[in-house]
């Protein structure tokens, strides 16, 4: 077993909404009307049905309520076990469904309310993300605009599967207002349901979706390279959560293949795709999608060409790995402290920065 | 601007290679738009020219992201006597077949074949007259060349009836389908084609490209045409993912297929995502008795083109070795723009019997063809 | 490095390119707006024949979404993987410190000093009373 070092980052923690009701005090009257008198349902995104064995790892399971909606046992299972230094909240409720954007932006602010008052504010360790209302724009910049100046956010969060690929220009002043605040763009595995969770329709099992979440990072760092997010926005991060990353020497090359002959289409991608990864763009560790042969492992890392891609997660509670098996055979001591506290400190600013008082108005 | 002083320059100086090679990839078209009209009943000659095709997306002409070349073809391949790239048999053997050595061209047609139509019956129509086309204008003139079987994939019954037609017919060494279809290429509407194919003992190849409706991403649609190029890659992954956890290898073990113009780099990570993932869902999939890579492994080869081009080929060779130098058929995608030259495509260091298997042997096996 | 006369002015107006074959090299020479440039007939990715892809612009951004399009006709694309070299240099702009194209100096001598030599016509006949394009190979 490769051992953790103690006083890492875990970059992708799931906190549990126990209930849509559970965010009715973060919500103004009219919303809170809407959701009773319309008996609004659960928004239980089937990406993560509550009993699927990936959602939640058996001995994480709680005896009752929905997987990591009890902070005691995050600190329990994950934040102390690993001797974490600081753990990243990407809560994952289902709030990118719903299909007016006045009503996802409603739960969007009492998503992030909540996650301050019931996680943040509860653990000092604890660090959060920007869940934003992706169908408008100018209110997903007035959300980040809203919760940056609490210093405990540090990152914008966002799904892999949504209306528009992410590049799409459209979108950009989410990104510019990310880029001057220090925040990276979290795009974590998920979908709105708005498309086809794949892009040649619609399967048949909850396998099939889960695996299509690799296809579909692979489409979103295209889009995000070709369009030139990074040509616009040179120091903005996005880090690809729960996305996997064997996938990405072998894409790659395909992209760069492809882009050597239609250069004259995106003209403002004036380097190599493998380079522009290298300065703007990281991945979480969990799930590590190869086998259990280290040195499968270890000529992956070196197809990839860099030790700075990859930031340590526990993907709590999502059912990744056994026991205290969080790092994969074959880590050399060099490379567990880079995943575990150089790469993630290097990449969210905001963890150096004091996070004191400014609390969010 | 581009005024050249000489009609047509001489075919390019390709450096020869002596070894006798395969080509699992190459790109018949019709020199004119009508090229298929003896092959079609009068309704359909009428009908074509009142509504013309009617596919899964919206351009009337051409492709919806426009390629990087005229035809998304080699510009130094159109015929002297005129028509598109690929259209002159005499042209491809002059230019390719001779030059490059190739004792064995698999045919696949693509454009208005049949693949990809709405209306199913000019769909079938369509199909049955390429086929016909492929014999009396390709495989009947050049014994080198084998055809495909081009059926209309999206009405799987009629589909299974032009393959049983078909079957024993020398001219073809496969069934051609395309990865983009209405619902992923392991969903039941499309059994029928495995079970015909399975029956007459050919394997499918299922090529890039294609449309069944989808946007190209799981987000809608993108914006440029690398981001199509690059998304094939994506769409098969997804394609053979469909078909391993729906248990259509299971279900028809004799079955096997060809991932063709889609690369194969992404193979292992795409296996040990399904092995990873499957280790924990497999309750979700009981029809499934093996891990997913079993299937991959023994039900699965891949052509070549575009070949993966990595900066250190060692990474290149550790790739194919996670592969296997056995599964891999080498193509060109004549004429196609992004063609793979086959003395330049293999970097130094390679084995003779691993080029061996590369280049010729594993796809004379595959292929049925000695 | 030998001086060649591959053409007659009168022969390669502007917008127009000339193949041939130098010492057994494949050379294609060019005329763009009155300037003339050769370059060898392979491209040195695949070994297409480079010289057969169309005159283009470069396309240039530093802000994506406005595109600068400059030297207009000077950036010849490879009719196969499409890469795009500079007809001056042949420098590529894919990956410019790996590939380059081959290129070769070409202008216009008046008749009367290439018929006084030391230059090589080999298929052409050559006059005092015509200008000509030579190649230095």
């Amino acid at each position: 077993m490769t051992s953790p070092v103690a006083g890492g980052v875990d970059c992708d923690l799931h906190p549990a909404v126990p209930h849509l009701t559970s965010l009715l005090p973060y919500m103004n009257d009219y919303w809170r009307d809407q959701v009773t008198t319309r008996g609004m349902t659960d928004l239980v995104s089937q990406s993560y049905p509550a009993n699927s064995p990936i959602s939640a790892r058996p001995d994480w399971r709680p005896a009752q309520g929905k997987p990591g909606s009890s902070l005691a046992d995050m600190q329990q299972e994950a934040l102390d076990r690993f001797d974490v230094a600081y753990g990243i909240c990407n809560p994952l409720y289902g709030v990118q469904m719903v299909f007016s954007e006045d009503m996802q932006d409603a739960f969007c602010r009492a998503l992030n309310d909540w996650l301050v008052k019931e996680w943040l504010e509860k653990d000092t360790r604890l660090r959060g993300s920007i869940v934003i209302p992706t169908q408008s724009v100018e209110k997903s910049v007035a959300e980040i605009e809203r919760c940056a100046g609490d210093k405990r956010f540090v990152q914008v969060l966002m799904l892999v599967m949504g209306d528009v690929p992410l590049g799409k220009r459209a979108l950009w002043p989410i990104y510019a207002a990310a880029e001057k605040h220090g925040l990276p763009i979290g795009i974590h595995a998920g979908s709105a349901y708005h498309n086809p969770p794949t892009s040649v329709g619609w399967g048949s099992y909850h396998i099939e979706d889960y695996v299509a979440q690799a296809q579909a990072f692979q489409t979103q760092l295209t889009s995000l390279i070709v369009e030139g997010v990074f040509a616009k926005h040179p120091n903005l991060k996005m880090v690809m959560l729960e996305s996997g990353f064997t996938w990405l020497p072998a894409f790659l090359w395909r992209l760069h293949k492809f882009w050597r002959g239609v250069r004259m289409e995106t003209p403002w991608v004036d380097r190599a795709p493998l380079e522009i990864v290298r300065s703007n763009i990281r991945f979480s560790l969990q799930p590590v999608d190869a086998p259990p042969e280290p040195e499968v492992l270890n000529r992956l890392f070196d197809h990839m060409q860099s030790d700075e891609l990859i930031l340590f997660s526990t993907d709590y509670p999502h059912w990744q790995f056994d026991g205290d098996e969080v790092l994969p055979e074959g880590l050399s001591p060099d490379l567990v402290r880079k995943i575990m506290i150089d790469n993630p400190m290097a990449t969210y600013s905001r963890l150096s920065q004091p996070a004191t008082k400014e609390m969010t108005r | 601007m581009n005024v050249q002083l000489r009609d047509r320059p001489e075919a390019a100086s390709t450096t020869a290679i002596k070894t006798a090679i395969a080509d699992c990839d190459i790109h018949p078209a019709r020199a004119t738009k009508d090229e298929l009209y003896p092959y079609l009943a009068k309704r359909w000659h009428t009908h074509l020219e009142t509504y013309a095709v009617h596919a899964y997306q919206g351009m009337m002409e051409g492709p919806p992201y426009p390629k990087a070349q005229p035809n998304a073809s080699r510009r130094d391949a159109y015929p002297p006597e005129g028509g598109p790239q690929g259209s002159s048999l005499s042209f491809m053997q002059k230019q390719h077949l001779d030059p490059n050595n190739v004792v064995l061209g698999v045919l696949n047609p693509l454009g208005a074949t049949g693949q990809g139509q709405r209306n199913h019956d000019l769909g079938a129509a369509l199909a049955t007259a390429i086929n016909d086309w492929q014999i009396e204008k390709w495989t009947s003139k050049d014994k080198r060349l084998k055809g495909s079987i081009v059926v209309a994939n999206e009405d799987g019954v009629t589909a299974a009836a032009e393959i049983r037609k078909r079957a024993g017919d020398k001219n073809f060494v496969q069934v051609l389908l395309l990865s983009r279809n209405v619902e992923p290429l392991g969903q039941r509407r499309y059994w029928p084609i495995y079970e015909a194919a399975q029956e007459t003992g050919l394997p499918i190849g299922v090529h890039a490209f294609g449309f069944g409706g989808n946007p190209i991403t799981a987000s809608g649609w993108p914006s440029y045409y690398i981001e199509e190029m690059v998304g094939h890659s994506q769409c098969q992954q997804t394609a053979l993912a469909s078909l391993v956890l729906e248990g259509v290898f299971e279900r028809f073990p004799k079955l096997t297929m060809v991932m063709v113009e889609a690369g194969f780099g992404w193979a292992p990570s795409l296996a040990w995502r399904l092995d990873k993932v499957f280790d924990k869902l497999h309750s979700e999939v009981p029809h499934l008795k093996r891990k997913p890579s079993e299937y991959i492994k023994d039900h699965i080869w891949w052509t070549t083109q575009p070949m993966e081009d990595p900066e250190r080929r060692e990474h290149l060779f550790q790739m194919i070795e996670w592969i296997g130098w056995d599964k891999l058929l080498f193509a060109t995608d004549y004429p196609h723009w992004d063609y793979d030259e086959p003395s330049r495509v293999l970097p130094a260091g390679v084995s003779d019997s691993n080029k061996q298997a590369f280049y010729l042997d594993n796809a004379r096996k595959v292929y049925g063809v000695i | 490095m030998a001086r060649h006369v591959v053409a007659a002015v009168d022969e390669l107006p502007p917008g127009t390119r000339k193949f041939l074959e130098i010492d057994g090299r494949p050379i294609a020479v060019f005329n763009v707006k009155g300037e003339y440039f050769g370059l060898l007939n392979r491209c040195p990715h695949q070994g297409a024949a480079l010289c057969e892809g169309p005159l283009i612009g470069l396309a240039m951004s530093s802000d994506p979404g406005e595109i600068e399009y400059t030297k207009l006709g000077e950036i010849i694309r490879c009719p196969w993987h499409g890469w795009e070299f500079d007809i001056r240099t042949g420098q590529s702009y894919c990956d410019p410190k790996r590939f380059r194209a081959r290129a070769y100096a070409a202008h216009v001598e008046p008749g009367a000093s290439v018929v006084k030599g030391p230059y090589i016509a080999e298929t052409l006949k050559v006059s005092v009373e015509s200008d000509y394009v030579v190649v230095d190979l």
